[in-house]
Order: C-alpha cells, then sequence, then structure tokens
C-alpha cells in the first residue's frame, strides 16, 4: 500500500499537478486511492453520479456512448497520464459517458466530493484545481471540434461540378 | 530550410521526355483498401520505369475522361514498379479505382518537390498522416526505414476516420513490430471491437518520443489537419522551418504554367506540393486563398 | 538587343514597301484593322488594312472609335485584341488519342508543333513588355512550353511608339512605354505635320536590319528625331490613368483582408472579360475533347480565367467559391504574387481591363483604396 506521503511525491512530479504547492499535494494525495480495473470492467456508467475523478497510470480507458441502432461507439480513449472525469466538477455532477477498461488499467483515484469541499473551504485551492481542470477541458473540447468536422470525411461536401 | 525542388533532382528522377504527353502504363495489380480506396500497381508498357522522390505526384488519365493528380505511393527503391492510392471522389478518381488488371492509363510525371529525407539525417523523424495523406507519405517511410541507421528516433502517427477506413493494414501491422519505428494510431470514432485509440491525431503527440530540438516533421492529410497538426507540433518545440506539409490545389497541366495550382505566391505543382510550414503558414490562414 | 546608334527616316510613301520586304521573306503580317466599330488585330497586306485616319476614345467600360482629321497610320492606342493570341493561340490541340481493343489500350499521336512566322506590325510598348513577360513565364521556367517557343522564334516585331494614349492607359506608371526600348526588330514613331508624313525609325536587330535594307530610307536628321522625341514626350504627360508602384507588392500583402474587397466584389460579375483582354494573363486548362464514339480523344489546350467558379475546383468543391475571392486572387496575382513568381509585375499599364470591364471597374482605383491607411491590423 503506498504511502500518502510518497502518494504526494509521486503527484508532484505529475504535469497535472506541477507547480501545485506542497501542502496542497498533501491534501489531494490524502484524497486518493490507488484503482485497479479489469480490461472490460466499466469504470463508471453514464447517468450515474460523478463523485470521482481517476489519474490513469496504465492502460487504456474507452468513453463510450450506446445509440440504438449503431450500438456501441467510442469517441474517445485515454491512457497513461491522462486525466479522466472532470463531471464531478460542475452540477449536475453527472457522468456524461461510460468509461470503460480496454485493458487492465491501474488508476489514482480521487474522492471528488472531498475535494470540491476543500475547494469551498479555501478558494485558492479551488483556483488551483478549476484552472488545471479548465486547460483539461479546453483540450478536449478542440479535439472533440476536430473530430467533429469529419475531415477525412466520406462524402464530398459540396456537390463536384466535374470529374 | 526548403523541400528540395524538382531543379535540385538529377533530371532522370524528373519527368524524362515530354511532360505534356502521357506514357502509357499497364495496370497489374488492384488492392481494396477501404470501400471508397483502391491500390493501382502499374508496370510501363515500354519497360522503362519511373524513378522519382518521395512525395512527388503523377498526372494519371484515363483514355476520354480525364486526368488528375495523384501521389506515387510506392517504394523509391523499386521504380519499375508504379504503385499509386486512389480515393474515388470524381470521374475521374472513380475510373481508376474501377481499373482492372491489364487495362491501360496515362502517366505524366514525377512532377513536384519532395519530403527532405536526405536533409533529416541525423534528426529525429516525426511523421504524422491523416485520411489518405498517409499514400504520399509512404514512400518516405519506405525510405526512413530502407536507411534506419541514419536517422533518430522514428514516429507515425497516423489518423482516420473510422478503423475501415485505415490504409495499408497489414504494412501498418508490420511496422508497429518494429523495435525502431513507434507507430501509433488512432481513429475518430470506432464500434466495438476496436482497442486502439480513439482521438484526434493530434491527440497522439504527447505520448510520441521524440526530442523536438533535432526533429523534421511529415505532415499529410486534410488541410485542416495539418494546420493543426503543424500548431501543434510548433508547441511542442518543433521549428516550424523542420515541418514540412504537402499542399493539394486544382492542377491542370502540373508543370507550372497554366496557373491553376497557385496558392498565394507558390505553384503547388512546381514549388510544392511539399513545402516547409515556415514558408506557407501566412498563407494558410486566409481563407478562401 | 544593342542601343541602336542611329535613327532613319521611312516615307509614308514607302511604308507599304516596309510591309511588302515582310510579306516577301515569308512572313503572315499581322496588324491592326477596324472591325465590327473596334481595332483588332488581324491578317494585313497593305496599308490600307490599317485604321488609317481612325482614332479610339476609352475609359472605364467605354470604348469609341472616332475619325481622325488625318490620315495617321497608328494614331490610337490598343484594343480588345492582344498579341497573346498569336503566341499563345486560344485553342491549342496537343495530341489525339485512338483507342485500339480493349482494356482501355490507346496511342498517342502528339499535333504538330505549330510554324507560322508572324510579323507583328504596330506592336506598342506596353505590348512589348506584355510579350516579354510572357516570353518569362513560358520559356524561361523550368518546362519550357515548346508551342510558344515555336512561334516564339520565328516572330518579326515591328514595334509603334505611341502618340497618342488613351484615357485608360497608364504605361507611364508600370515603367513600360510609351517609348519602345527593347524587344522589337523595328520601331517606329509616325510624325504628321502640315506638308510632312513620315516614321522615324529605330533598329532593334540583325534581321530588323535587313528588312530595313529592302526599303527606301536616309538618316534622319536632328530636327527630325527632336520632333519625334518630342511627340513621345508630350505623350508620356497624357496617361489617362496612374498607378503608385511604389512597395505595392508589399502594400497589397497586407491588404488580403481589407474591407474593399467587398466593395468591388459587389460590382464585379466574374464575366473573365479582363483575363481575356490582358496581354499577359496566362492561365490555361487542358480538356479532353472525345468523338461521338469514343473511340478518339483529343487534349487540349485553351485560355482558361481565374474568375470562373471551376477554376480553384478540388473534390468537395471551389476555394475560391466568392466572386470577392475571385477577384482578389486576380488582382493581387496580377500585381503581388507575380513579382514573387516572375520578377516584375504581371501589369504593363496598357488600360484594356478598364475599358472592357462591362461595369467599368478601374483597378488603379481599386488598388488606391486598397492601399489606404485604413487597414486592418493583420500583418504579412
Amino acid at each position: 500500500m503506498t504511502s500518502q506521503h510518497s502518494l504526494s511525491a509521486l503527484l508532484a512530479e505529475h504535469p497535472f499537478f506541477r507547480g501545485l504547492e506542497a501542502p496542497y499535494l498533501e491534501l489531494i494525495a490524502g484524497c486518493a486511492r490507488n484503482v485497479r480495473f479489469n480490461a472490460g470492467e466499466y469504470i463508471f456508467r453514464e447517468g450515474e453520479t460523478a463523485n470521482e475523478f481517476y489519474l490513469l497510470r496504465y492502460g487504456r480507458v474507452s468513453l463510450e456512448v450506446h445509440l440504438p441502432d449503431r450500438g456501441t461507439v467510442t469517441i474517445q480513449t485515454l491512457s497513461e497520464g491522462d486525466v479522466l472525469g472532470w463531471s464531478w466538477l460542475v452540477p449536475p455532477y453527472q457522468n456524461q459517458f461510460d468509461a470503460r477498461a480496454l485493458t487492465l488499467v491501474r488508476a489514482l483515484a480521487f474522492d471528488g466530493t472531498c475535494i470540491r469541499n476543500k475547494c469551498t473551504e479555501d478558494p485558492r485551492l479551488g483556483y488551483e484545481i478549476f484552472s488545471r481542470f479548465a486547460r483539461i477541458i479546453a483540450e478536449r473540447l478542440q479535439a472533440t471540434r476536430l473530430q467533429l468536422l469529419d475531415m477525412y470525411g466520406g462524402v464530398p461536401r459540396r456537390q463536384p461540378l466535374h470529374a | 530550410m526548403s523541400a528540395p525542388s524538382i531543379l535540385s533532382l538529377p533530371v532522370e528522377a524528373r519527368h524524362a521526355l515530354q511532360p505534356l504527353t502521357p506514357r502509357l502504363w499497364r495496370v497489374l495489380r488492384t488492392r481494396r483498401e477501404t470501400h471508397d480506396t483502391r491500390t493501382l500497381e502499374l508496370e510501363a508498357l515500354d519497360g522503362i520505369g519511373l524513378p522519382f522522390c518521395p512525395g512527388q505526384f503523377n498526372m494519371l488519365y484515363v483514355g476520354g475522361i480525364g486526368e488528375i493528380p495523384i501521389s506515387i505511393s510506392g517504394d523509391p527503391a523499386r521504380p519499375e514498379r508504379l504503385v499509386h492510392t486512389i480515393r474515388a471522389v470524381g470521374a475521374v478518381s472513380q475510373a481508376l479505382c474501377s481499373c482492372k488488371p491489364g487495362d491501360v492509363i496515362g502517366v505524366r510525371g514525377p512532377f513536384g518537390s519532395a519530403w527532405p529525407v536526405e536533409a533529416a539525417e541525423g534528426y529525429d523523424v516525426v511523421v504524422m498522416a491523416g485520411g489518405i495523406g498517409l499514400a504520399p507519405l509512404r514512400p518516405a517511410i519506405y525510405h526512413l526505414l530502407q536507411y534506419r541507421g541514419r536517422y533518430g528516433n522514428l514516429v507515425l502517427l497516423y489518423g482516420a476516420r473510422t478503423p475501415q477506413d485505415l490504409l495499408y493494414v497489414r504494412e501498418l501491422e508490420r511496422w508497429r513490430s518494429r523495435f525502431d519505428f513507434q507507430v501509433e494510431v488512432t481513429v475518430d470514432r470506432a464500434r466495438e471491437g476496436w482497442f486502439g485509440h480513439v482521438g484526434v491525431v493530434t491527440g497522439l503527440l504527447p505520448r510520441a518520443l521524440f526530442d523536438p530540438e533535432e526533429t523534421m516533421a511529415f505532415v499529410c492529410g486534410p488541410e485542416i489537419m495539418m494546420r493543426f497538426a503543424a500548431k501543434a507540433l510548433v508547441e511542442r518545440g518543433v521549428a516550424a522551418e523542420r515541418i514540412f506539409l504537402s499542399m493539394e490545389r486544382n492542377m491542370k497541366c502540373a508543370i507550372g504554367l497554366c496557373g491553376h495550382c497557385q496558392f498565394g505566391p507558390h505553384f503547388i505543382c512546381k514549388d510544392g506540393p511539399v513545402f516547409a510550414f515556415a514558408r506557407v503558414a501566412r498563407w494558410l490562414t486566409i481563407r478562401e486563398l | 538587343m544593342h542601343a541602336p546608334a542611329s535613327r532613319w527616316i521611312v516615307e509614308r510613301s514607302d511604308f507599304d514597301a516596309l510591309l511588302e520586304a515582310l510579306g516577301q521573306r515569308g512572313f503572315t503580317l499581322i496588324g491592326p484593322h477596324v472591325r465590327d466599330g473596334a481595332i483588332v488585330y488581324s491578317p494585313i497586306q497593305r496599308s490600307e488594312d490599317l485604321p488609317i485616319g481612325w482614332t479610339d476614345e476609352q475609359d472605364g467600360g467605354l470604348y469609341r472609335l472616332h475619325r481622325r482629321n488625318d490620315a495617321a497610320l497608328f494614331g490610337y492606342a490598343v484594343g480588345p485584341h492582344s498579341w497573346k493570341q498569336f503566341l499563345f493561340p486560344p485553342r491549342l490541340r496537343l495530341w489525339q488519342a485512338h483507342r485500339n481493343g480493349t482494356g482501355g489500350h490507346f496511342e498517342i499521336h502528339e499535333a504538330p508543333l505549330p510554324e507560322t512566322p508572324y510579323a507583328f506590325i504596330g506592336v506598342r510598348a506596353c505590348e512589348l513588355a506584355a510579350i516579354r513577360i510572357q516570353d518569362r513565364i513560358f520559356l524561361e521556367g523550368p518546362y519550357v512550353d515548346p508551342y510558344y517557343q515555336a512561334l516564339r522564334e520565328r516572330l518579326f516585331v515591328l514595334a509603334v511608339n505611341c502618340t497618342e494614349p488613351a484615357g485608360t492607359c497608364f504605361c507611364a506608371s508600370m515603367g513600360t512605354g510609351p517609348e519602345a526600348r527593347a524587344g522589337f526588330d523595328l520601331s517606329l514613331t509616325e510624325v504628321l505635320t502640315e506638308n510632312r508624313h513620315y516614321f522615324v525609325v529605330t533598329v532593334g536587330s540583325e534581321a530588323g536590319q535587313a528588312v530595313l535594307a529592302d526599303v527606301p530610307h536616309r538618316l534622319a536628321t536632328a530636327d527630325e528625331i527632336a520632333a519625334a522625341n518630342a511627340l513621345l514626350a508630350e505623350a508620356a504627360t497624357r496617361m489617362g490613368r496612374q498607378l503608385d508602384c511604389q512597395h505595392l507588392k508589399e502594400r497589397l500583402y497586407a491588404s488580403y483582408e481589407h474591407p474593399h474587397w467587398d466593395a468591388v466584389a459587389q460590382r464585379c460579375l466574374s464575366c473573365a472579360n479582363c483575363t481575356m483582354v490582358c496581354p499577359t494573363c496566362f492561365c490555361h486548362t487542358v480538356e479532353e475533347v472525345t468523338d461521338l464514339t469514343g473511340q478518339t480523344t483529343e487534349r487540349v489546350r485553351q485560355w482558361d480565367s481565374c474568375f470562373s467558379v471551376e477554376f480553384s475546383y478540388i473534390h468537395g468543391g471551389s476555394v475560391r467559391q466568392s466572386t470577392r475571392a475571385r477577384y482578389r486572387q486576380w488582382l493581387m496575382h496580377k500585381l503581388a504574387t507575380w513579382v514573387d513568381q516572375f520578377g516584375t509585375m504581371g501589369c504593363v499599364g496598357c488600360g484594356r481591363c478598364i475599358t472592357w470591364c462591362p461595369v467599368g471597374i478601374d483597378l488603379t482605383e481599386e488598388v488606391a483604396a486598397l492601399c489606404t491607411e485604413s487597414q486592418p491590423e493583420t500583418a504579412p
């Protein structure tokens, strides 16, 4: 079992938490625990209350949605080093998609509710957390927009005039 | 640093004879890559090969229908076998994709500038491909692998629409099994059964292993993909002079005289299609240029 | 082209001897001729075929011929035709393909190179500059156009210095005229006084020298030369338009998103007249023409225009959908990107695009509007 102290050392190295002051790192580490998912297991499901977010340490996770006519569609995968889950930050604190382990997944799971409460008590911590997540959300949004463009598109956008 | 122009290549590497008259080539075999893409393998009726540099293109002619520019996708070390991967998006490309072994088509070329594989020696090379963009890059990959010892880290980041739209699947698997070639593939979306990455190709950059200060990047795909990929590479620390794109515009003559392929001051058929990002960055953001 | 040491006089009465000397050498003479209310370039034989006693009135979207009160042979500027239609024919067959057997097998037969030896009569200084510009495109790039080369090698140029600039001329601004300085075999300045009608001739090449030898001529006097020079100096002050070429490329490069493009796009019909009459526009297309049986196909080169929507078509649509984008492409090419491509501007100041635009768009006015202080922040 990893001690809290070595957990915060681990967090300090991770790009997502870089620059966070030591007391805050300890605090966050205090809300973290190691988790493990087998291939095929669901990490969270659409509609469930979002209580946690994860720092992936090994493996690949797919974000999925189920459509009645098309079955399950993967809209994004995340792997080592990625942060999974930001729905815990904003109301209604509900997962928007399914997250499923494609391979064996080892991660750090963070108690979102706990951290949220601590952010309310300490606005400076709140700022640090929210600004880091804002960056993640912006990156995801940007990537999603590019995927939305369907730029490799199967069908020409406008009617061809000739050959 | 600029991509080598047609002028700096040995004469044999340019088209030899009449640039306006096609040579005749016979289709040897065809391969279905995806639902709308075929690879044709051709041999010349006169038996003479077509030496080319990776990144160059030919004008392919189907009798009575028309002519279109298609990048060469084969191995530059084997000029006797001409290989083209074509996506059916119009009348001529559709006709090319419907060709059977034994059919004869016209070929003019090779034209255009090349991926700077020689200037890249000593550097890490990151190849970023989107969709059909892997086809013009494949000759460069062949060259980089043939002379593997001259390069540092070699990375291929390849994005396609869905797993069914991936080109050269068997080759990708072979390349990925090498220990000296990092190959990452992603798709925009996938159904069940796909265990690879899902997401935009620039999302693969953070896990690519290369030294940005010592890297040359070759990028090819839809123009918007190249814009974002180049930006992401620059943000990662790769110099704009060492990022190369392959541009595309309407082409008729392919020899810089008809004016159709102009992109700002550049004629894509003779100043390109391969350009250093530093040279074209300011033109890429002008709408309807 | 060597600087001529002396000037010669050919009397009006001997002008036909000049045309005959060329005809005898096997040249096909092309010169100005009145047809359908305009002065066009057409095969001619003798001086009577020229627009004797005619002059032109030109303005934006306006062209009229008027009678002069003298018998000048060259008392007008340029009309809708340029010499490019001869050196760079509007339609040219490149090769024919004959299908034989099945499987799409075919044979290709290249068309022979054109061989007509043209003698252009009455080429203006702006047109000499235009020919020089097209030489650079077709002869001095990595690929030489063999058709242009075949015609160009055989060409004889009889230039005429403009003494009667038109309302849309601005060759002085572009540094291309009104005096022809190079690129001709012979050049003439027509001088008409009360009791005399003669030409001051400058020899520009050995071929010109040889032709002149067959025509009655004598050394020009200082007065005669002075008379010719005075006419040219005066013509330079009567330009109908002007264009500030100082740093023009840079100023235009900074104007890609200038709001004025929207204003001119409102007026432009995208009719492509300007590109057809422009003596330097070289854009063309190569097309397939198949006969009804599908057995024979021709590859044909023909003039094209960047104003057509299909011009910039790539799979999925055209890059330049809007008229705004296409007008911008034309103007930017002519006055800015041409400089990076070929080392000179593409415009020679002949004014044809202004005269023959149905709505009278004046590129000198458009450039002035685009290069004002009120530019958007975006730098090149």
